[in-house]
């Protein structure tokens, strides 16, 4: 049963998912899905309130995934924990699929397209204030890139959510330090990043973004300050549990072989 | 028209509980009785157009009516990708209403110079487009809009238009505005606040026993060629209209028109984008005027 799966194991299942996926699909974006796995596996593991068999349950929190070419790993945790079945991932990229080389909302369980980066959050602090407006106690999780918080549209909802209180809604930043061209550092330096959140009056925590107890340990506990959004910096490695794809800029581009595939599956324990 | 449409909100914010207002940081002396009356319906989101745009989608993707206000182009080319994929992709409720169409704020230059948001929104999915010509069409076209919730942008001029028609009628089609009282076979065809030059040139022309029937056109989208059936019982139309020809409403007319309609355009020409003057000044500057309207007139062939 899918429910039984471990945080850990279900990361594991989620990264191997993606990696097959892209790989038929002959796709990109697979370092981005593997960094993000572990975080996706935590928040389906005990922090979401979701229910698989009724995607539209009006009290489930809102998960949206703003970095929305990392759809490979969203898709696969939610067939892993039962929105649709696990047979259609292998639909991935192909022509009349539902699954999207970037996320789609005709999905059972996703909320919102995006692909554009830079929506996640303001579309997000949208929701957190209509949860405030109507007084609903759901919450709110965004899961960015880092790249992505070059885009202004971002800083201009980080700007407004802690002038609203919104305390319902948490940021997440897979904070990888690649982006398209480049590491973060080469292109548009995000470091101090959480002091650019505190400063715009945000709670902040940083963990591994691969260590599962810390990431629910943080998770478990939001708001951490009443009033302010939250906004947990995930430091992470881009092509986790692959070696020859950690922090390798290429894999956000390219799409395993069939050998490379049988060797990164081998490496995550997922043979087959 | 702003302020037709802030009552005619107020009024339909009353009898649907699900209407919010979201403003980008405009709206002086116009938005504040509907921000006291609604407290808990209204958000000034800031000088921040793609994130008031998209936290708009947010709001309607949880059940609410969202406009979102502001001037000229900000609200629409400045967050149009948030309008195309948060707004109009997820066929959300939101309701984009720019003050300032056309030339409408003409001396503050071409940043305010609304002559290109047709073109940008009419291309996309499940939009509706309402460009009306005077308070009355504005009252009309609130209604339908707060009835019909769903992606929309609403084109207004500023304050204190005259009122140029009484005439009931669908906004959703061509009203017929002026009827020259003998069989015409030339139609004004007119979109925003133009209508009121579009009359004035009909009447000239009919008091010279040249008869023309003038119709005002509010809504652009969704707009097909039945939409306009009324249109296509005259061969000869001119259109009138504060925007590019490129993608507005005189190009618009001609991507339905019947073939062997023929149709000439009064549009704002892409030169005239370094000139400031009022929006009278620069009508005329345009060739927006009655003398343009009755040249168009005299070049159809007979």
């Amino acid at each position: 049963m899918p429910e039984a799966l471990s945080s850990v194991d279900l990361a594991a299942a989620i990264r191997a998912h993606a990696l097959r996926m892209v790989t038929r699909a002959k796709a990109s974006h697979v370092g981005g899905a593997l960094s993000m796995a572990d975080l996706l596996a935590v928040l389906y593991s005990g922090i979401l309130r979701h229910r698989p068999e009724l995607p539209d349950w009006p009290e489930r929190d809102r998960f949206l995934l703003s970095k929305g070419h990392s759809c490979t790993g969203v898709y696969a945790t939610l067939a892993l924990r039962g929105f649709f079945p696990e047979a259609e991932l292998e639909t991935y990229g192909r022509d009349g699929s539902r699954l999207m080389a970037h996320i789609s909302h005709k999905v059972p369980g996703v909320e919102f397209s995006t692909g554009s980066l830079g929506h996640g959050l303001p579309f997000g602090l949208g929701k957190a204030l209509a949860a405030q407006r109507d007084r609903q106690s759901w919450r709110v999780f965004t899961l960015l890139s880092d790249g992505e918080l070059d885009e202004g549209s971002n800083w201009e909802a980080i700007l407004l959510a802690p002038q609203h209180r919104l305390d319902n809604l948490v940021a997440l930043i897979d904070y990888n330090k690649i982006q398209s061209l480049g590491s973060v550092a080469e292109v548009a330096e995000l470091h101090p990043l959480a002091d650019k959140f505190r400063a715009f009056r945000w709670a902040v925590r940083e963990v591994d973004g691969h260590d599962h107890a810390a990431i629910r340990s943080a998770l478990e506990t939001v708001p951490w300050e009443p009033g302010r959004p939250s906004c947990l910096i995930a430091h992470t490695t881009k092509g986790r549990g692959v070696d020859f794809m950690q922090d390798q800029l290429a894999w956000h581009y390219k799409s395993p072989d069939a050998t490379q595939l049988t060797e990164a599956l081998r490496q995550l324990g997922c043979p087959g | 028209m702003r302020t037709a449409f802030i009552q005619e909100l107020i009024r339909q914010a009353r009898i649907h509980p699900r209407i919010f207002l979201v403003v980008g940081d405009l709206g002086y002396s116009v938005v504040e009785p509907f921000a006291k009356e609604f407290p808990e319906r209204f958000l000034n989101a800031g000088v921040a157009e793609q994130n008031m745009t998209s936290l708009a989608a947010g709001l309607a993707s949880e059940g609410w009516h969202v406009f979102t206000y502001s001037i000229a182009n900000f609200p629409t080319l400045r967050c149009l990708e948030q309008i195309r994929n948060d707004v109009c992709y997820h066929r959300l409720p939101v309701t984009v209403v720019a003050v300032g169409a056309g030339l409408a704020y003409g001396n503050l230059g071409f940043s305010h110079h609304g002559i290109h948001d047709i073109a940008a929104l009419r291309p996309l999915p499940h939009l509706a487009l309402f460009s009306p010509a005077d308070p009355g069409e504005t009252f009309e076209a609130v209604r339908w809009l707060a009835e019909n919730p769903g992606p929309s942008y609403l084109r207004l001029g500023k304050a204190g238009e005259k009122t140029l028609h009484t005439i009931p009628g669908s906004v959703l089609g061509p009203i017929q505005v002026l009827n020259p009282g003998a069989p015409s076979t030339v139609a004004f065809a007119s979109t925003g606040s133009m209508l009121s030059v579009a009359m004035e040139a009909a009447e000239r022309l009919s008091s010279q026993g040249q008869p023309v029937t003038v119709f005002s056109c509010s809504r652009l989208k969704p707009a097909d060629r039945e939409t306009y059936a009324a249109l296509w019982k005259y061969r000869k139309i001119v259109t009138f209209e504060e925007h590019v020809l490129a993608g507005g409403f005189g190009s618009l007319l001609r991507e339905l028109a019947p073939d062997g309609t023929l149709i000439r355009s009064l549009t704002v020409p892409e030169a005239l984008t370094s000139v400031v003057g009022s929006q009278e000044y620069l009508r005329t500057q345009a060739g927006l005027t009655i003398e343009q309207a009755l040249q168009a007139v005299e070049s159809f062939p007979s």
